[in-house]
């Protein structure tokens, strides 16, 4: 089964895509994980991204392995630097 | 009610919203852009994951508040260009005693490092740009 969650990119991330944000298409059951290594190797530019870089679905921090569900909303996050 | 602004930080409106007649201690921190000796940083441009922004900030303030029974905190945090010199934060926060005012603020703006997605971009003199990464080194920016 497949399903499609919506990836966004912020800061340097979203410079390196080129884009703030994108539907991707994946394979479910799947993580944080997956969906980064789907974005480093399908969406151009995306491998210019580190392979572990701070995530969050649904706007809450979630850790590498956290489970992603159809219609999740994953983003890619830079080193925050608030304040 | 937004935990961000694109104007100026106003303090008087956070203190008002923190103050009542049994929080003898207000704590207010203020973070600024700061251009260091030998540097020649014209302003910061900031920008964030708004959604994710206010939510979290939710959490924090609502954690300080289980923390320290009793205090009130509230914080603004700034979005777009801030020129050196001006606020890009301010937290207060009010409590019976100074000992939970001061710890309540600290736990908010330490937790804000940590937690909240926000990016900075350097702006410098000479026209550069560049992302600030408090975890390693700068990176620069595309022109």
């Amino acid at each position: 089964m497949t399903g499609t969650v919506r990836v966004r990119f912020f800061a340097r991330y979203a410079e390196l895509v080129g884009r703030t944000e994108s539907d991707l298409a994946l394979a479910l059951p799947a993580t944080v994980g997956d969906v980064v290594r789907a974005v480093r190797t399908t969406v151009p530019g995306g491998g210019e991204i580190p392979e572990r870089p701070l995530a969050a679905v649904n706007l809450r921090h979630a850790r590498f392995d956290a489970p992603v569900r159809a219609g999740d909303e994953v983003a890619l996050l830079p080193p925050v630097a608030g304040g | 009610m937004s935990y961000l602004t694109k104007d100026p930080i106003l303090v008087g409106p956070l203190l008002a919203a923190v103050s009542a007649p049994e929080r003898g201690g207000t704590a207010l921190f203020l973070g600024s852009v700061r251009s260091g000796a030998g540097e020649d940083v014209t302003g910061i441009e900031y920008s964030g994951y708004e959604d994710m922004v206010e939510a979290e900030f939710g959490r924090i303030v609502a954690e300080a508040g289980e923390r320290w029974r009793g205090a009130r905190v509230e914080v603004r945090h700034r979005l777009g260009l801030v020129p050196v010199g001006e606020a890009s934060i301010a937290v207060a926060a009010a409590a019976p005693h100074r000992a939970a005012a001061f710890d309540a603020c600290r736990y908010v703006i330490e937790e804000v490092k940590k937690r909240l997605p926000i990016w900075k971009k350097e702006f410098h003199a000479d026209g550069t740009t560049v992302w600030v990464d408090p975890s390693g080194k700068p990176q620069a920016a595309p022109r």
